[in-house]
């Protein structure tokens, strides 16, 4: 545990009946990180920060924030608010007297809590919205409120449950963004829960992949989509194409697999203890992927698909193909050098090996 | 062209509603002493009212009973209509049907019942028979009232309050009471209302020492209808409108 660490767990068990929904989680966040962890729905992470908040015990394990054992400590006591999933704003109350709420709690005189309130309401770029009620507030207003209300007591840690799911796309896009810079603003740890990978990717310093109530893989972002320790990673992070085949080969690092088809391609080894002539998976992301001619690059591997289709989508343009009875995405450049592809056509598809990593199929 | 039709038969249900309650308040007013022509403007049976001893004793009696009923259910029946919102546990669901059992039976049936129960424990009748009675058909409109409010609240607002710092008390008196007010008041007047204008079950249970308003009404009429009795009607009408108001004021006080 570091002595600048503002929250660290070790060995977290939550059980309900004979499941773990939490088991045995470890990890340790930095002051002023932006910490994520990401997962699909059920694997946990909801009851992960209950624990953290203090409305949830766990069974076994401890949860240390700024050094001190939080375990047996109730939520109202706990140096961390937190920013629900539908913000929970007091519909009785105006949006000064949401944000005032702790600060009263915290017997500050009324002359304060309008002076701080009045500053934090500037800090998230809502001025003088004191006297209004919450619902009289746009999504994003009422975002920025929950968030206020939360940042006016300037808490260890802030805990996010997933905020913007209420919103339309454009504005999560938004908030996206706005989040990452009140974070940096505030200097505040937050821990940030979702199920959307572009969230966690865009916002954190930190993502934690989570499923079935373990963490995959604990890391900076562009590391989790390069370097994705698991298949469960190398598919749940980003667009990736699963290939399956039969390991021929393990040197320098990189793995000989020959595909269903009986094509043989190579990439980087991801896993340890494979062995020759057990069923593989090579993960290759779909902008790894080369529409190329016969002239194939030296040392790149390189497969035959037929096109099924294409789908424009601007920047993300790309060919859905099929081979050996297995889907394939690549992306198709907006810049003129992709050429004009037809249904049922046939293409080659290459790759630089190191970008291609292959997992054994039984480490799943 | 098509606008006069729907306009008188606005304007009919209008009348039906209405003309009694008018002509009530009217004679009241009535010099004459039968019900039924007019002999001048006078103020005689508000008089004869206030002065009919029995009857203004059975009017505060009446209140009194109202307003305990009323607050009794109010307490009880929001922590059932918590209990039920919040926690799972066995027979939660008998618990809920048998509220509407106690609402849509008879009256009649409740009466007996209730008689029955007072005369087996040696309960004697009268003020504390009655409020055990109306505590018992006022309760199920209170907590039917106080859920439908919840099943509209965020569970996670006391969450919230906690998490910002307040304890359960706390919590309690700054979030959930202000949220589910507007249910508890409802709740309130509707056992008032029903509390001072029930006959059936009172007849049953109400002893000679506590008379109540419907009661002694009741028997004035079977006399033969009294003009005083037109008083006490628009001063009823009066007090209900002023309670309905009040009721309004707060709600809206309360959403601002």
């Amino acid at each position: 545990m570091g002595m600048d660490s503002d929250l660290f767990c070790e060995g977290l068990v939550r059980r309900f009946g004979n499941n773990a929904a939490v088991d045995h989680v470890s990890f340790d966040v930095p002051a002023g990180t932006f910490f994520s962890i990401l997962g699909p729905s059920g694997c946990g992470k909801t009851t992960l920060l209950r624990m953290l908040a203090g409305f949830d015990k766990p069974d076994d394990g401890n949860i240390h924030i700024r050094g001190q054992r939080m375990n047996d400590v109730p939520p109202n006591h706990r140096p961390v608010n937190m920013v629900f999933q539908h913000l929970a704003l007091f519909p009785t109350m105006s949006v000064g007297d949401n944000i005032g709420y702790g600060l009263k709690r915290r017997k500050i005189p009324l002359a304060e809590r309008r002076k701080r309130t009045a500053r934090v309401l500037e800090q998230v770029g809502l001025p003088d919205l004191e006297h209004r009620n919450p619902q009289e507030l746009s999504g994003g207003q009422r975002q920025r409120v929950a968030l206020a209300r939360c940042l006016v007591l300037e808490p260890t840690l802030l805990l996010l449950d997933e905020p913007l799911g209420a919103l339309d796309l454009k504005l999560r896009e938004q908030m996206k963004v706005e989040l990452k810079h009140l974070q940096k603003q505030f200097g505040t740890t937050f821990v940030y829960i979702t199920h959307d990978q572009s969230e966690a990717m865009v916002m954190s310093d930190q993502v934690a992949v989570m499923r079935d109530g373990r963490f995959d893989q604990v890391a900076p972002p562009e590391e989790l989509y390069r370097e994705p320790e698991t298949p469960f990673v190398a598919g749940f992070v980003g667009d990736n194409n699963r290939l399956s085949g039969e390991l021929l080969a393990v040197r320098d690092n990189l793995a000989d697999v020959r595909l269903d088809d009986g094509t043989l391609v190579q990439g980087r080894v991801a896993s340890d203890n494979l062995k020759r002539g057990q069923r593989a998976e090579l993960y290759i992301r779909p902008e790894s992927l080369v529409l190329s001619g016969d002239a194939l690059n030296s040392g790149y591997s390189a497969m035959q698909a037929t096109v099924r289709t294409t789908l424009f989508d601007g920047a993300n343009s790309r060919v859905e193909a099929e081979c050996g009875g297995q889907p394939v995405y690549a992306r198709l450049p907006q810049d003129g050098s992709a050429p004009r592809l037809s249904a049922d056509s046939s293409i080659r598809l290459a790759w630089n090996p190191t970008l291609a990593r292959v997992f054994g199929a039984d480490s799943l | 062209m098509t606008q006069w039709l729907p306009r008188t038969y606005l304007t009919l249900i209008y009348i039906l509603l209405y003309v009694p309650v008018v002509v009530l308040v009217v004679f009241s007013f009535n010099e004459s002493r039968t019900g039924y022509a007019w002999g001048g403007l006078s103020l005689r049976w508000y008089e004869a009212l206030f002065n009919n001893r029995a009857m203004v004793n059975a009017i505060w009696n009446s209140l009194w009973l109202a307003l305990s009923a009323a607050t009794v259910s109010t307490v009880i029946g929001a922590l059932t209509a918590l209990a039920l919102h919040r926690y799972r546990f066995r027979g939660k669901k008998l618990l809920n049907g048998m509220l509407f059992v106690v609402m849509m039976s008879p009256e009649i049936v409740l009466a007996i019942s209730l008689l029955a129960l007072f005369l087996l424990v040696g309960l004697q009748l009268g003020y504390v028979s009655l409020l055990l009675a109306h505590v018992t058909f006022c309760l199920p409109f209170v907590v039917i009232t106080v859920l439908a409010r919840l099943s509209g609240f965020d569970d996670s607002l006391p969450e919230a309050a906690r998490d910002l710092g307040a304890s359960d008390f706390t919590m309690t008196r700054t979030v959930l009471i202000p949220v589910i007010m507007p249910a508890l008041l409802a709740g309130w007047l509707l056992g008032f209302t029903l509390s001072l204008d029930d006959v059936v079950v009172s007849t049953f249970v109400s002893g000679p020492s506590y008379e109540i308003l419907p009661l002694r009404i009741y028997s004035m009429v079977r006399v033969g209808l009294k003009p005083e009795v037109n008083a006490l009607g628009a001063l009823l009408l009066v007090f209900s409108l002023v309670m309905l108001m009040l009721s309004q004021w707060i709600l809206i006080r309360s959403k601002r």
